[in-house]
């Protein structure tokens, strides 16, 4: 029963990859939406299943088939719901089935094969994606692991006529790949170091042993894991291919890169649990990483002008927050924001893509305003998106960060906590610098010239109109969940439920109320005091923002430029392997050794033929004078004594 | 007279037949007519011919005659052949020289 | 007695007319000294009382084959062989394959001279003549009965081969 759920939506891929071009654009749509949502059904059930079981015995697997035997190596392909993963399956399918539904409308314009091409892809994403969060050992969850980097390519570079998005695939693409690396490093070092791949077993094992004190193999191996995440999640350093990849078409950016495909890291750590409470120095380093790319893409994120931008390095920093929960060895907390991000992200997302279609394709903040009289159901959804991730209490952005926050504090890491606090500032802050921007204030006149052509009846305005209703249902259904979702987690409910996917560890889920409302009191301070802000520089007082733009000048300028990271990545690594590629190994090597030695091969036959065909000389005499050296030759040596 | 001359025996008519031969041999490649060039190989026939009649002459059996035939027969065939051949190759290049015929040339 | 000088004879006859057919200009000329030497061989087969061979290669041989050597060459109006060298030269002293082949030549008979002195079975004929047109007709109707027939068909084939290769060619490709 546990393979339905990738397989449902496997099977619409395979649907809609053969068939989709042509059906009509309702039955294609149908198809993938069905998938998902009889993944979500068959998900629920197991979950329903899971939780009659008795706490300790909280888990259901099922071994499909036997994939490799080598020797004394045997490695299943096999599937496992567990608290962690039931979470996990639920949100990919839940969010992934709103997902699905408002692309029906999203990308109503497209071709026929067009629209085939997309679904096929996105379900193709949420199997894999199943894969990575069921496989109960490292090689199926290795499987989905490249698998939805494949899809992201995929799906970024979904109108690969354009070169910017052809462009932010590959760099997608490759740039996973290199976290990849370090991933399969890990694993193998792993694989090494316990013999097996099964999660379970490791976890057995290295709870044998106790946490490391210095750097050793286990610090390694998790390091390299790590490593893997910060690609696939985006984390410094491996962050830079999220903000390109805002190329894809909207739904993808709110599924892939806000709900689910970013958060594999988070959940690989999560589920590796064991393994990395006893390497205290790479949870460390994660928790540091974590919070320093929360901090940094909130600042980049508080400039940019591009309301996909904005949210994309929104995610990247509450990505890092989830990785200094990780960290701090608070897995249940990191694992609640990842559930609770999930709503609110791809909420915020899918507002900014109902604004962008209405706007027929206009992205840039500067030329929007006062949205909110005529996008409503929009504006309403996004408001609320985004007073969840600001952290306003009763909302759920605001017990899952609280919750980071406050573990990080009670574990002793002070400056982490404060670092983090000030993001959360910063994250309030430009937050709602987007809702004033976009749905408050007026349109500024010099609008830039609509892009679809097929408005050209109504040149100002287009299709303004608020979201088509299977977009308006997801917006819906998400906003209820972003509020509500929270609740889930109160009084330590969830991480309770998470717990025996943790154990046995080593860290205690310590429930130390008594600092706990000052923190939750400075938290609702910081997220009030963010939106204070906001309102002063992008709403009362639009000219002081341009002022203080003008006065940080060089500051404003590193923002902008996202701290110059891709321009140093290029100058320093990019060029001298292009450099290397086609000066060393392209002409030097290739064309230089290679080729001359092919080529000498030929001319020296060709030489050679050119001397031999000399023995050609057309005269029936001289043929007959070498036949008859042969006989005398011959006979010569028959009668030698 | 008979003590003259050593009575011939079979290595004399061996001899004999390994001069004549040479002799044709040696024609085939001076010559620059092919007409006298096929002669020259007449003449390289007839020396196996007496070879044969003379060792089956010291063996006492007529197999020696009996090759003579079929190496004559073989003979004439092929004078038949190589001569229509040589005027086929007469009629296209008015000429009996063998360096002339140089088609096969590289 | 007699007949051993008669060995020399017609061996010198036989040496000298072949030598003499490869240094005549005059094809026709070769023509009639290599049937002299036929005639020579002829006169060696009866010596090894051969008499059978000995008329067949006049009737064959002499007869046959040179007579048809002797009409092509007159068909062909066979010209002087034309001498793009000096004639006077000596044959051993011309460039390119003739002089090889004459150098070839010496080298073969130094070889053949040389390895059929080296005794073995070279010893004096035996008495007693073995050759009668009967015995021939026996032995090759009966032992060499399949060698025979299949001479046959390679005189046919011959037959077939000499009339197609010396055909002219249809009018057809002699149009302007």
């Amino acid at each position: 029963m546990l393979l339905l759920i990738p397989l449902l939506p496997l099977v619409g891929f395979l649907l809609n990859a053969s068939f989709g071009r042509r059906v009509t654009k309702p039955v294609a749509g149908a198809i993938a939406c069905g998938a998902m949502v009889a993944s979500f059904l068959v998900s629920a059930a197991a979950v329903v299943q899971l939780v009659g079981l008795p706490a300790d015995a909280r888990a259901i697997s099922q071994q499909v088939f036997t994939w490799i035997t080598s020797g004394d190596f045997a490695v299943a392909f096999s599937l496992r719901v567990d608290p962690l993963s039931a979470v996990m399956i639920l949100v990919v399918t839940g969010i992934g089935s709103l997902i699905h539904i408002y692309s029906t409308a999203y990308m109503h314009e497209e071709r026929d094969s067009e629209y085939a091409r997309y679904f096929s892809y996105l379900n193709l994403f949420a199997a894999f994606m199943l894969v990575l969060v069921l496989g109960s050992n490292f090689l199926v969850m290795f499987v989905g692991w490249e698998g939805v980097g494949l899809c992201s390519y995929l799906l970024i570079g979904f109108w690969f006529e354009k070169k910017s998005a052809s462009d932010a695939g590959k760099k997608a693409f490759i740039v996973n790949r290199i976290g990849d690396f370090g991933f399969i490093l890990g694993v193998l070092l792993a694989f090494v170091q316990f013999g097996t791949l099964d999660f379970q077993q490791i976890a057995r094992a290295a709870s044998q042993l106790g946490p490391e004190a210095s750097f050793g193999t286990l610090s390694l191996i998790t390091l390299l894991l790590f490593v893997g995440a910060t690609g696939k999640s985006a984390q410094i350093p491996l962050y830079i291919w999220l903000p390109d990849a805002m190329e894809g078409p909207t739904p993808v950016s709110a599924l892939i890169h806000a709900a689910t495909m970013v958060t594999a890291g988070v959940y690989m750590i999560g589920r590796n649990a064991v393994l990395f409470s006893h390497a205290p120095q790479t949870l460390t380093i994660v928790a540091v990483i974590g919070v320093l790319t929360a901090l940094m893409a909130g600042t980049i994120g508080l400039v940019q002008n591009d309301i996909k931008r904005v949210l994309a390095y929104s995610t990247v920093s509450q990505l890092g927050y989830m990785f200094l929960a990780m960290g701090v060895g608070a897995y249940g907390a990191g694992i609640f924001h990842l559930y609770t991000h999930a709503f609110f992200k791809a909420l915020l997302f899918l507002g900014s893509g109902a604004v962008i279609h209405a706007l027929a394709g206009e992205q840039d903040l500067r030329h929007m305003g006062g949205l909110r009289k005529e996008l409503p159901i929009t504006y309403w959804t996004f408001l609320i998106g985004a007073l969840a991730i600001s952290g306003v209490p009763g909302l759920a952005g605001f017990f899952s960060k609280d919750e980071i926050l406050g573990r990080t504090f009670t574990s002793g890491h002070t400056i982490l906590w404060g670092v983090g606090l000030l993001t959360s500032l910063l994250t309030a802050t430009y937050m709602f610098r987007v809702v004033f921007l976009a749905f408050h204030g007026n349109r500024a006149e010099q609008a830039r010239p609509l892009h679809d052509a097929h408005d050209a009846h109504d040149p100002h305005g287009a299709h303004l109109h608020d979201a088509p209703p299977a977009m308006a249902f997801a917006l819906i259904v998400l906003a209820i969940g972003s509020v509500l979702a929270g609740y889930a987690g109160l009084g330590g409910r969830f991480e309770h439920f998470l717990e025996p996917s943790f154990a046995p560890q080593a860290v205690e889920a310590v429930a130390d109320t008594t600092g706990e409302l000052t923190l939750v009191f400075v938290s609702v301070l910081v997220a009030v005091g963010g939106i204070l802000f906001a309102t002063f520089f992008f709403w009362k007082d639009k000219a002081a923002a341009d002022r203080m733009a003008q006065r940080f000048s060089g500051l404003h300028r590193v923002l902008m430029n996202k701290y110059y990271v891709d321009e140093v990545y290029d100058a320093a690594i990019v060029q001298p392997i292009r450099i290397v590629s086609e000066y060393g190994l392209w002409k030097g090597l290739d064309v230089s050794v290679i080729d001359r030695i092919v080529n000498g091969v030929a001319e020296t036959v060709d030489g050679a033929s050119v001397l031999l065909r000399r023995l050609q000389t057309g005269s029936v005499r001289a043929y007959a004078a070498s036949l008859f050296l042969g006989v005398v030759l011959i006979l010569g040596y028959y009668l030698w004594p | 007279m008979s003590g003259l001359v050593p009575t011939p025996a079979l290595s004399h008519y061996l001899i004999l037949s390994a001069v004549l031969f040479t002799i044709g041999a040696a024609g085939v490649f001076v010559r620059r007519n092919i007409i006298t060039v096929l002669l020259s190989i007449e003449i390289m026939l007839n020396a196996v011919n007496l070879t044969f009649v003379a060792v089956g002459r010291y063996r006492g059996t007529v197999d020696g005659q009996i090759i003579t035939f079929f190496v004559m027969t073989v003979a004439a065939a092929e004078a038949a052949v190589g001569l229509a051949i040589v005027i086929g190759l007469f009629r296209h290049k008015e000429s009996l020289n063998p360096d002339s015929f140089t088609a096969l040339k590289w | 007695m007699g007949s051993d000088l008669l060995f020399y004879i017609f061996g010198a006859v036989a040496v000298g007319a072949s030598l003499a057919v490869i240094g005549q200009r005059n094809p026709i000329y070769s023509v009639l000294l290599l049937i002299l030497s036929f005639g020579a061989l002829s006169g060696l087969y009866i010596l090894l009382d051969a008499p059978f061979v000995a008329v067949i290669q006049i009737i064959v041989y002499a007869g046959a084959i040179m007579v048809l050597f002797l009409f092509v060459v007159m068909l062909l109006n066979a010209p002087h062989e034309e001498t793009d060298y000096d004639e006077r030269v000596h044959p051993l002293l011309r460039a390119g394959p003739t002089r090889f082949g004459v150098v070839l030549a010496i080298g073969l008979i130094a070889e053949l001279w040389w390895a059929l002195t080296k005794g073995r079975e070279t010893g004096p004929f035996g008495d007693g003549s073995v050759s009668s047109v009967a015995a021939i007709g026996r032995s090759l109707f009966t032992e060499y009965s399949f060698q025979f027939e299949v001479t046959s068909v390679l005189i046919l084939v011959a037959m077939v081969g000499a009339v197609v290769l010396a055909r002219r060619e249809p009018k057809s490709e002699g149009r302007p």
